[in-house]
């Protein structure tokens, strides 16, 4: 043992990603963001593009993208972040550009940023954290909180004929011409985690080829804010949250969309 | 080098909203997003027509509030953009040009203003200082604002817009109306002065064979926001003390001076010049930075006129930062135009009535 207290190894054969930066996050136990920010490291290190990407931080519990992932990182306002990466993708077409954005984000007050973004097909890939629930703020009703689902904003379950349905912005996204890539994955599982890490990898691909939009919708967990211990909240993903967000690649276009 | 600046500058017949355009092209602007709204579409269709040609971006995105979102993402890369709307479309971009405030990410937003609130209808109109000079959106900042009064400023302000918006990491907004943006002009493109151009060591281009970078605008920790918004009032303050810009107009011997800026400024030249004719002592301080407004100037001057008459296409806004510039209140006279541009004849009856006379 070394005086760090950390095992020392002659050969690692698993490695922390070099773009995840070595700090604790703040993320709570059983949180899926440090899980997710992990495999975005991994994938950014697999194209070998750490140093020409530019990554776009939403507002909400992701917002500090830029203490974890070991690259440049601009802050979008609430929902614009597919807005603030077509201006900097525009600027710099030849970098890789990411956001990473939470359901109230994405889904609530992002809708337009992002349906447009899909629809004029921006080489650009959006990294969509749904956990049903506005995390940062308490815990309140999100676009895509489960019906009946008790949050602080539907404290008698959400009920359709006055909150709407949870909304499924991967399907709804893989409906747009621009959209090249969209597809829902889960980390509950190891299994799930190789597939969502070969999701994103394919939603880079995407980009990197000049394909146009990419998406990757991950379904987490947010054990505090839906009062359920880690392991309750793995189940959950598993269970009902699986039923109703089907796990699956909506979409994913083979030729680049030329004219 | 752009285009422009290799011809032989000549005299041309332009509208106002297009020499923004111009002036922009001149000072390296090659990005522009917009939405449409009138009376500014002469500068995205122009943007439209030409930005592509020259390896830039034109897009017409989906509102004004995704516009200066796609703004602050190309600012972030260090590149020169721009903007442009009108009073409505302007209120969408408060949220992000108080994160671009935030973030300290310059860029050029030019407002063809028209009349309010709400939609209040497409006849020029000065009713937007306050939002322009008072920060706008949420939290306390400034936007470096430009007046130009005719075609020609039109140009050289927005190539000034510019450079104090990179210089300072701030937006900078043209301020114009109708009027100055769809009249049309003798106009000269003098070649754009790259000497104020400044490296963006701040830029986001990759990390490459550097530590990351990051901009942003939330600070969490300890006393972080506090120390960040008085380094950002230092930096207004900076502002405030080095680049008030106004146009004094016949002031040697002025009895009677006109504070106006934009079209309401280029009207007075008018009656002024009438007033003299008659021998009656009138001449204008024209703001021609809004803010920082020319706050010494006006205290200076009231001191030696007998009249500081201030006129604006609304109910008086301006009016509030003259005031505030000078204790004299009992010489501060006001001729209010809301959504309507006064004529000569309406400002030189005024001017009469202050200097004593009938017309």
């Amino acid at each position: 043992m070394s005086g760090s207290g950390k095992a020392e190894f002659s050969k690692p054969v698993y490695a922390r990603p070099r773009s995840l930066v070595d700090v604790k996050t703040h993320f709570c136990p059983g949180c899926h963001h440090g899980t997710i920010h992990k495999i975005v490291a991994e994938c950014i290190d697999r194209y070998e593009v750490r140093e020409k990407t530019i990554g776009v931080a939403c507002v909400g519990c992701a917002v500090f993208l830029y203490d974890y992932i070991d690259v440049d990182v601009v802050e979008a306002p609430h929902g614009r972040a597919p807005a603030v990466a077509t201006g900097v993708k525009r600027a710099q077409p030849d970098k890789f550009v990411f956001t990473y954005q939470g359901d109230g984000d994405l889904a609530a007050i992002g809708t337009s940023e992002v349906i447009h973004a899909a629809n004029r097909g921006e080489n650009l890939t959006v990294v969509f954290v749904n956990n049903t629930t506005y995390g940062m703020t308490g815990g309140q009703m999100a676009p895509t909180t489960m019906l009946g689902q008790k949050t602080s904003t539907t404290p008698y379950g959400r009920d359709f004929r006055g909150d709407g349905y949870p909304i499924k912005m991967a399907e709804l996204l893989a409906g747009l011409e621009g959209t090249a890539y969209s597809a829902r994955v889960a980390v509950s599982t190891p299994a799930q985690i190789r597939k969502a890490k070969e999701a994103v990898r394919k939603a880079f691909e995407m980009q990197i080829h000049g394909m146009g939009f990419s998406i990757v919708e991950f379904l987490s967990t947010c054990p505090t804010n839906w009062g359920m211990k880690p392991l309750d909240a793995q189940k959950r993903v598993l269970g009902e949250m699986s039923e109703y967000f089907p796990l699956g690649v909506y979409k994913e276009r083979k030729q680049a969309d030329v004219a | 080098m752009s285009a422009l600046a290799a011809e032989a500058p000549k005299k041309i017949f332009l509208k106002g909203n297009e020499a923004i355009c111009l002036g922009a092209i001149a000072a390296g602007c090659r990005h522009y997003y917009g939405y449409p709204i009138t009376p500014q579409n002469d500068i995205p269709e122009y943007m439209a027509a030409h930005l592509p040609a020259l390896g830039g971006t034109f897009l017409q995105a989906e509102s004004e509030v995704a516009t200066i979102n796609m703004i602050l993402g190309t600012s972030s890369s260090g590149k020169r953009v721009m903007t442009s709307s009108s009073g409505p479309g302007i209120s969408l971009m408060q949220e992000g040009l108080s994160y671009m405030a935030g973030s300290e990410l310059p860029a050029v937003v030019v407002n063809i203003s028209r009349s309010g609130p709400g939609l209040g209808g497409i006849a020029p109109s000065q009713g937007d200082y306050f939002q322009a000079v008072k920060g706008g959106g949420h939290g306390g900042y400034r936007l470096i604002v430009l007046a130009p009064h005719s075609v020609q400023e039109m140009y050289t302000l927005t190539m000034l817009a510019f450079d104090l918006a990179d210089k300072y990491r701030t937006p900078a907004m043209v301020l114009g109306d109708a009027i100055v943006g769809l009249m049309k002009e003798p106009f000269v493109a003098n070649p754009y002065d790259p000497a104020a151009t400044v490296e963006k060591p701040w830029a986001l281009t990759g990390c490459e064979g550097r530590e990351r970078r990051h901009l942003k605008s939330l600070y969490l920790k300890d006393n972080a926001i506090e120390i960040h918004n008085w380094k950002l009032h230092e930096k207004y303050e900076k502002i405030r003390e080095t680049e008030a810009r106004a146009e004094s107009f016949l002031l040697d011997g002025a009895k009677i001076a006109v504070v106006a800026f934009g079209t309401a400024a280029r009207v007075s030249k008018t009656a002024i010049q009438w007033a003299r004719k008659e021998g009656i002592a009138a001449g204008m301080l024209r703001p021609i930075t809004l803010f920082p407004f020319p706050g010494r100037e006006v205290s200076d001057l009231a001191k030696t006129v007998d009249v500081l008459l201030v006129i604006e296409m609304n109910t008086g806004q301006m009016l509030e930062d003259v005031r505030q510039s000078t204790p004299l209140h009992d010489r501060i006279a006001f001729l209010g135009k809301p959504c309507a541009m006064p004529t000569p004849e309406e400002i030189l009856e005024r001017i009469r009535a202050l200097a004593g006379r009938k017309g």
